[in-house]
C-alpha cells in the first residue's frame, strides 16, 4: 500500500516537473526539479523494481523528450553521462583501492587522442597511404581499442610508482598527467602525432547504421538532430556499462581485496593479498574508464585540443568523488550529476543575470550602502569562471566536516552470529550498516 | 655553432637565477614537511600572493606619483618585506583553518584538503583582484633601477635583477641558517621536526611551533613570489603551479624535510632547466626543443621518487602506516 502511494507521488512529480520544463524551457529552476527526480527516486521508500522501472523510464524516455524540445538539455545531459562515467572510473582509484590519482585525466586524453588521430585525416601526417579518417564504424572498434590502451598505460604507469607512498603517488601522477599533456602539446614536431596546441578536426562520429531503418518506417531524420540523441543514448549505455562493472567489481574478491588495501595495507599483505598486483588492476580498470569515455567524448566534440586535459579536469573529478563519498557508487554518480549541474548551469545562470543587471544600467539605493550603480558591476567578475574556488571549496569543507561524502558507501557487513548460525549452521547477512 | 662561452656563461647566470628562486619556495615545502610530514599543496599560492601583494604596493605608489620620488632600494626592501609578512601570516591562516582540523587523519586527507585550498587560493586572488583592477594578468612597473646591467669581464652582462635575486635569495638562506640552528625558536622546530610528541613532553608548544613554520616557510615563498614579480614581471593567479610543482620536485630532489638539500635541490634543478632549455633543441636537432623544459623537470621527479625517494642529501623518511 505505502509503496502504492509513493509509486505514484513519484509518477506524479515526474509528470508535473516535465511539464513545467515544457512550459518554461528556459527555466534552470525547472530543470532542477525535473533532475531531482532522479534523487527522489533513489531515495523514495519503494521497491527495487519500481525505482528501477520508473529511473529507466525517466531516463530513456521522459528527459530524450525534453532533450528535443530543448537541445541544450540534452548537451548538459551528455556532459553529466561523461562525468559520472568519469567520476566512477577514478572512484574505483580513489576510493575503492585508496590510491589518490591527480593524473586521471591523462587517461581521459589518451582515449580522446587515440580516437581523434586516427578517426580524422591526422594520422596521414605519419602513415602514408591516405586511409584516414577511419570510417565511422571504426568508433566501436576504437572504443574497445580505448580500454586496452587505457589499461595498458594505467598498469606501465602503476608499475615503476605503486611501490611510492600515498602522497608520494599523488604527486607523481599529477607529474604524469602534465607529462602526457606537454607531450600532446608539443608532438607536432618532429613528427605531426598529434596537431600540437591547435587541436585536431574534425573528428569522426559514429555510424547512424539505424538511419535506413528509420527511413524504411518512415521517419526522415536530420542527422544533425538525431546526434545528440543518438550520442546521449551511447553515453547513457556505457554508463550501464561501467556501473554493472564497478557494482561487480565492489563485490568480488578483487573489489574486497581493494578494500583491505585501503583498510589497512599491511594487514592486507599479511592476509597473503598480493597488493601491488590489486593496486595495478585498480590502476588499470580506473584508466580504461576513462580512456574509452575519452574515445566517446572526443567523437561528440569533433574537435580536441590540449586545453580540454588539464589538471583541473583531474581536480574536478576528484572533487565529484569526494563530494559524492569516496568508495560509494551512488555517491559518485550524485557528486559528478551536482558538480556538473552547478558548473554548467547555475554558475552560468548567474553570469547571465549579472549581465543583465549590467546591462540594464539600474541605480539601486539601498539603505545603509547607498546608490550602487548596475553597471559598475566588474566585467571580469563572472561566477561562471570560478570553477577552481567550487572545486576546492568541496575538497576543503568536505574533508573537514564531511570526510566520507553526502552518500558514504553502504557496508554490507558478513558476520557470524552465534545465537543463529550455531543451530542452522549459516552465515547470517548483516544488514547495511556504516562504515567507521 | 651556439656552444659559444657567452651563451653558456648566460645560461648558467639565468640557471642560478631560477635555482635561487626555486630554492626559496621549496624551502617552505620543505619546513612544513619536516614537522608534519604533509605536502602542502598550497604553498605555491602563498608564493604567488607575495607577487600579487608587491605588484599592488608598486601599482599604488605608481598611481600615487610617489614611486619615482622614493629611492628604489628602499621600494624594493620594503615589497620584499610586504610580500614576507603577508604570505608568512597567510600561510599561519592557512594552516589554522583547512589543515589543523585534519591533524591526525590518515594521510591523504590533508593532502586533499591542501589541494583545495590551492585551487580556492588561485580563485581567490582572481576574484580580488577582478573586483579591484577589473583584470587579474598584472604586470610590475618597471623600476628603472633594476634594468641597469653590470659587465663581468667581456663575455657576460649581469642585469642587476639577477644579481638582486641571487643577493637576497643568499641573505635569506643565511638567516634561515642561523635562525634554525641558533636561536631556541629553531631548536624547537627542530625538535618538533624529530618528534612531535617527545618535544611535547618537552615543553615545547607544539601547535605554535608549527605555526610559526609556516610563517616561516610561507615568508620564504612571499620573497620568492616579490623577486619572481621582479625579475619576469607578469603575474597571474594561477601563476604559481608550475614553479610550485618544480620547487617541490626541488624540495625532493634535495631531500624533503632537509633544508641545505631544498637549496642543493633548486639549485641542481633551476640549472638543469635552464641548460635544457637552450641545449635540448640544438642537441636533437631542433626535434625538441625549449617547451619541452617542463616535462624535464617531471621526469626528473618521477625518477627520483622511484629510485631515490629520500633525495640527495636525505637521511631520514620516517617510515608510518599510510
Amino acid at each position: 500500500m505505502k509503496n502504492r502511494i509513493f509509486t505514484a507521488g513519484l509518477v506524479g512529480y515526474i509528470l508535473l516537473s516535465s511539464l513545467l520544463v515544457y512550459y518554461f524551457p528556459q527555466s534552470v529552476l525547472a530543470f532542477l526539479a525535473f533532475e531531482a527526480s532522479l534523487l527522489l527516486i533513489y531515495y523514495a521508500p519503494v521497491s527495487r523494481a519500481v525505482k528501477l522501472s520508473l529511473a529507466a523510464a525517466t531516463l530513456v524516455v521522459v528527459l530524450p523528450l525534453i532533450g528535443t524540445i530543448n537541445g541544450y538539455y540534452l548537451e548538459i545531459a551528455i556532459q553529466v553521462g561523461i562525468f559520472v562515467a568519469l567520476a566512477l572510473g577514478l572512484n574505483i582509484v580513489v576510493g575503492f583501492a585508496g590510491l589518490l590519482n591527480l593524473g586521471y585525466v591523462a587517461f581521459y586524453a589518451i582515449g580522446a587522442y587515440l580516437w581523434a588521430i586516427f578517426g580524422s585525416s591526422q594520422a596521414n601526417e605519419f602513415i602514408s597511404g591516405g586511409y584516414f579518417p577511419l570510417s565511422q564504424a571504426w568508433f566501436f572498434v576504437f572504443l574497445l581499442l580505448s580500454i586496452a590502451a587505457g589499461a595498458l598505460t594505467g598498469a606501465l604507469l602503476g608499475l615503476p610508482v605503486l611501490r611510492l607512498r600515498g602522497d608520494y603517488l599523488a604527486i607523481v601522477t599529477l607529474g604524469f598527467a602534465e607529462v602526457v599533456r606537454a607531450l600532446v602539446n608539443n608532438l607536432d614536431k618532429p613528427i605531426n602525432l598529434t596537431n600540437g596546441p591547435r587541436g585536431i578536426t574534425p573528428i569522426e562520429r559514429p555510424p547512424l547504421f539505424f538511419q535506413p531503418l528509420l527511413e524504411g518506417l518512415g521517419v526522415a531524420v536530420d542527422p544533425a538532430a538525431l546526434y545528440p540523441l543518438y550520442f546521449y543514448f551511447i553515453v547513457l549505455l556505457l554508463l550501464l556499462a561501467i556501473i554493472l562493472v564497478t557494482r561487480r567489481l565492489e563485490d568480488s574478491p578483487v573489489g574486497r581485496a581493494w578494500k583491505a588495501i585501503r583498510g589497512d595495507e599491511i594487514a592486507a599483505v599479511a592476509m597473503g593479498i598480493p597488493v601491488v598486483r590489486m593496486k595495478l588492476l585498480a590502476f588499470a580498470v580506473g584508466a580504461s574508464f576513462a580512456s574509452a569515455v575519452g574515445v566517446l567524448f572526443a567523437a561528440k566534440q569533433v574537435f580536441i585540443n590540449p586545453e580540454s586535459f588539464t589538471f583541473m579536469e583531474s581536480i574536478g573529478v576528484l572533487a565529484m568523488v569526494i563530494l559524492g563519498g569516496m568508495g560509494s557508487i551512488p555517491g559518485a554518480i550524485l557528486g559528478a550529476t551536482a558538480v556538473t549541474i552547478l558548473n554548467l548551469q547555475l554558475l552560468k545562470g548567474l553570469s547571465l543575470w549579472l549581465n543583465a543587471l549590467r546591462q540594464s544600467g539600474l541605480v539601486l539605493t539601498l539603505p545603509l550602502i547607498g546608490s550602487l550603480d548596475l553597471s559598475r558591476i566588474p566585467s571580469q567578475f563572472e561566477p561562471a569562471k570560478y570553477e577552481r574556488m567550487i572545486f576546492g571549496l568541496i575538497l576543503i569543507l568536505m574533508m573537514i566536516f564531511r570526510p566520507r561524502g553526502i552518500l558514504p558507501p553502504q557496508k554490507r557487513e558478513r558476520r557470524f552470529d552465534p545465537s543463529t548460525s550455531l543451530r542452522t549452521g549459516k552465515l547470517t547477512t548483516g544488514g547495511d550498516r556504516g562504515e567507521n | 655553432m651556439a656552444l659559444s662561452l657567452d651563451i653558456f656563461l648566460q645560461v648558467l647566470m639565468d640557471g642560478i637565477v631560477l635555482g635561487f628562486m626555486y630554492a626559496l619556495i621549496a624551502l617552505g615545502y620543505t619546513m612544513v614537511y619536516g614537522v608534519l610530514e604533509f605536502i602542502n599543496f598550497a604553498h605555491s599560492e602563498i608564493f604567488v600572493l607575495g607577487a600579487f601583494v608587491g605588484v599592488e604596493i608598486l601599482l599604488a605608489l605608481e598611481s600615487s606619483g610617489t614611486l619615482a620620488a622614493l629611492n628604489p632600494a628602499f621600494v624594493v626592501l620594503m615589497i620584499i618585506l610586504a610580500g614576507m609578512i603577508v604570505s608568512g601570516l597567510a600561510a599561519v591562516a592557512l594552516e589554522r583553518t583547512a589543515y589543523r582540523p585534519l591533524r591526525g587523519a590518515p594521510r591523504l586527507v590533508p593532502l586533499i584538503s591542501a589541494i583545495g585550498a590551492s585551487f580556492f587560493l588561485q580563485d581567490f586572488i582572481r576574484l580580488v583582484e577582478s573586483v579591484w583592477h577589473n583584470s587579474f594578468y598584472l604586470s610590475y612597473p618597471t623600476l628603472s633601477l633594476l634594468d641597469r646591467s653590470v659587465r663581468l669581464g667581456a663575455m657576460v652582462e649581469v642585469p642587476f635583477k639577477s644579481i638582486l635575486v641571487i643577493a637576497t635569495a643568499l641573505a635569506m638562506l643565511a638567516g634561515l641558517y642561523l635562525f634554525v640552528n641558533k636561536t631556541r625558536l629553531g631548536t624547537a622546530i627542530r625538535a618538533v621536526a624529530q618528534d612531535p610528541d617527545a618535544a611535547a613532553l618537552m615543553g615545547i608548544p607544539v601547535n605554535r611551533i608549527i605555526s610559526l613554520t609556516f610563517f616561516v616557510g610561507g615568508a620564504m615563498g612571499g620573497v620568492a613570489g616579490v623577486l619572481f614579480g621582479l625579475h619576469y614581471s607578469l603575474v597571474n593567479p594561477y601563476t604559481g603551479f608550475v614553479p610550485g610543482l618544480k620547487a617541490f620536485t626541488a624540495a625532493v630532489l634535495g631531500g624533503i624535510g632537509n633544508i641545505p638539500g631544498a637549496v642543493l635541490g633548486g639549485l641542481v634543478l633551476g640549472l638543469m632547466e635552464a641548460f635544457a632549455a637552450s641545449y635540448l633543441g640544438i642537441l636533437t636537432d631542433g626535434a625538441f626543443g625549449a617547451e619541452y623544459k617542463d616535462v624535464f623537470a617531471f621526469v626528473i621527479l618521477i625518477l627520483i621518487l622511484i629510485f631515490r625517494p629520500k633525495g640527495l642529501l636525505g637521511e631520514k623518511v620516517r617510515e608510518e602506516g599510510v
